[in-house]
């Protein structure tokens, strides 16, 4: 009892109802507290997150191959980009990667509507399609790499069972992209599947009451009920898609290593091989930052365009 | 729905679109399953086995010691160990800086505290590829290249947990810290015997989140880590990959075991990674 009072006394409760001039006095421990607790966390994104974006800026500007000190350059490393015709395959290459990777959303939509059905084995069959999103690049893309083995692959084998004589795939220039965007369907294609599912379970089964009073047909429900209502979770997971793909690194680095020539060279990987290859500190930063605009400007844009299409309920 | 369909021919066209409906999805999960088969049967074949076509998915004589041998031709075992120690760590520390931060954001008051929050959010928008180099150069500075340390620290820091948490944490009655505060309890109390309890279902997504992507990450540690002992798996399999070119079933049998230890986390904890990626689009890393 005499131990329960005593700390009732000590307590900041206690001690604002009894003498308000302290409230400030807890007020201040309180936020005391606080920035104490916030110190460890505040001092690593320092040092490893804000530090390095500015520095990201800074060393756009100069010249370093990490043998000698670092020089000014001004805006050359600009320029240089401006004018190196890798650095516009890359971007290009980017792009078409991209770009190719978009469409895989609809067969992640179309399992997703499916899976929304009552059906039997769902659970089953949700595990199955997102086994390959949690699987690590740098095993998988092995196996992929495997897989389309121009003459011992299981891909143009079975290729080869319809009469299809499959192409050389990875070592082919025209085909090492194509194939690199269909692995990334199958490795894609289960997450966005369970973010659009949730969205899908979100949709007020009201709606397709009515549709159905109204004599609506499945297609008709799908594209004025299911589709409008679904643009809130199509948008992000486009979003992250774009800006995920945008970076796309690790399956370049095993399936292709950026090539045949520079077929499927990237631009992150263009500026690994920069940085860590030749050494061109200065200038691969300036791929960063390149990198970062593009991704911005793009996010900005859809940002911009999805109030043209995005129904928000 | 079903119960009401009393007309034969609906009846019919019901099956029917049924059977067509589980073609597709059993076509799919062929599709996304055929590769981990093809893995696994590659893995167990001899060198000539492997090169045969048709191809046999079956192995006729199961090379079990394929296993046992990429233990000895590589540092595989120190791999995998470098990567247990590195997703471990990482993953603990994450939690707790991160379930810290977003207590200290979520319940307690303090000058400053929307703006600091705002610089978090703020980082986010900077995609990771961004700070690679001035990363790089950090790590070179310190020396820390070819150690855990450059590996696990920048992951710890991510932003991107004290937001979780944060949103989860506000979520939580204002009742429940009241009692504790009258008890006289510190707030490091209130934060770890009755808010971080309270936080485990976000704490276990997260931190599987978390496991995943350390585990499963390549280009940090391929430019942090030269050395091959300190390699965690993924940079390993890259290296391994340059040694044994085309001894497919050599290099099957390493990703397999690489796969291994994430397909059981996930096959345990399924419902905390299609919760998370259904709730906020977690993805790893």
């Amino acid at each position: 009892m005499g131990k329960g009072l005593s700390t009732l006394r000590r307590s900041s409760l206690w001690q604002k109802l009894k003498w308000p001039t302290l409230g400030k006095g807890t007020e201040r421990s309180q936020a005391l507290w606080a920035y104490t607790f916030l110190s460890l966390s505040v001092l690593g994104l320092f040092i490893f997150t804000i530090l390095p974006i500015i520095a990201a800026f800074g060393l756009s500007f100069v010249n370093w191959t990490l043998l000698s000190p670092p020089k000014w350059a001004g805006l050359s490393n600009f320029q240089r980009l401006l004018n190196d015709k890798y650095f516009w395959n890359a971007l290009k290459n980017t792009f078409y990667y991209v770009i190719g990777v978009m469409p895989g959303i609809a067969i992640s939509l179309l399992l997703a509507v499916i899976l929304n059905q009552k059906l039997r084995f769902t659970t089953l069959y949700r595990t199955l399609y997102y086994l390959p999103t949690i699987t690590m690049w740098t095993a998988i893309a092995l196996v992929w790499r495997w897989l389309y083995s121009p003459q011992y692959g299981l891909v143009n084998w079975a290729l080869g069972l319809i009469g299809i004589h499959g192409p050389a795939w990875l070592s082919d220039p025209h085909w090492a992209m194509p194939a690199q965007i269909f692995t990334s369907w199958w490795k894609g294609a289960g997450y966005n599947m369970v973010i659009l599912l949730a969205g899908l379970q979100g949709i007020p089964q009201i709606y397709y009451e009515a549709a159905s009073i109204d004599g609506a047909n499945w297609w008709q429900r799908f594209r004025h009920v299911t589709l409008p209502l679904l643009t809130p979770t199509i948008y992000f997971v486009v979003v992250m898609t774009f800006i995920g793909s945008f970076g796309v690194f690790a399956q370049i680095y095993i399936m292709t290593e950026g090539g045949p020539g520079q077929a499927t060279t990237t631009i992150i990987y263009y500026l690994y091989n920069n940085a860590f290859k030749y050494f061109e500190i200065g200038y691969a930063d300036v791929l960063a930052i390149a990198f970062f605009v593009i991704v911005f400007t793009f996010t900005v844009i859809q940002t911009q365009l999805q109030k043209r299409w995005v129904h928000y309920t | 729905m079903s119960a009401r369909v009393k007309d034969p021919y609906q009846r019919v066209s019901q099956a029917l679109n049924r059977t067509l409906l589980h073609l597709i999805l059993v076509g799919g999960a062929v599709t996304m399953v055929m590769p981990f088969v093809w893995m696994l049967s590659s893995s167990l074949k001899t060198n000539l086995e492997v090169f045969h076509i048709p191809p046999t998915f079956i192995p006729t004589v199961p090379q079990w010691h394929n296993y046992v041998d990429i233990f000895k031709v590589v540092p595989y075992g120190r791999w995998f160990l470098n990567s247990v120690i590195i997703a471990v760590t990482q993953t603990v520390l994450y939690l707790f800086v991160a379930s810290l931060a977003g207590f200290t954001f979520a319940r307690m008051r303090f000058p400053g505290r929307e703006a600091i929050f705002t610089l978090y959010l703020a980082t986010l928008m900077v995609p990771g590829q961004v700070t690679l180099i001035p990363k790089f150069l950090l790590m070179k500075q310190l020396h820390l290249i070819n150690t855990y340390a450059a590996v696990i620290l920048p992951g710890i820091f991510n932003a991107y947990g004290v937001f979780l948490l944060r949103q989860f944490l506000m979520t939580l009655p204002d009742s429940l810290e009241e009692a504790a505060i009258l008890d006289g309890a510190s707030y490091f109390r209130i934060y770890w015997n009755i808010i971080l309890p309270l936080a485990g279902p976000a704490l276990a997504t997260l931190g599987l989140f978390g496991f995943m992507g350390a585990w499963n990450d390549f280009l940090w540690p391929l430019i942090v880590i030269n050395s091959d002992h300190m390699k965690p798996l993924s940079v390993g399999l890259a290296s391994f990959h340059g040694l044994y070119e085309t001894n497919w079933p050599y290099l099957m049998a390493a990703s397999t075991v690489a796969l291994v230890p994430i397909i059981l986390i996930f096959t345990a904890a399924q419902k905390y990674f299609v919760q998370g990626i259904a709730l906020t689009g977690l993805k790893e890393g």
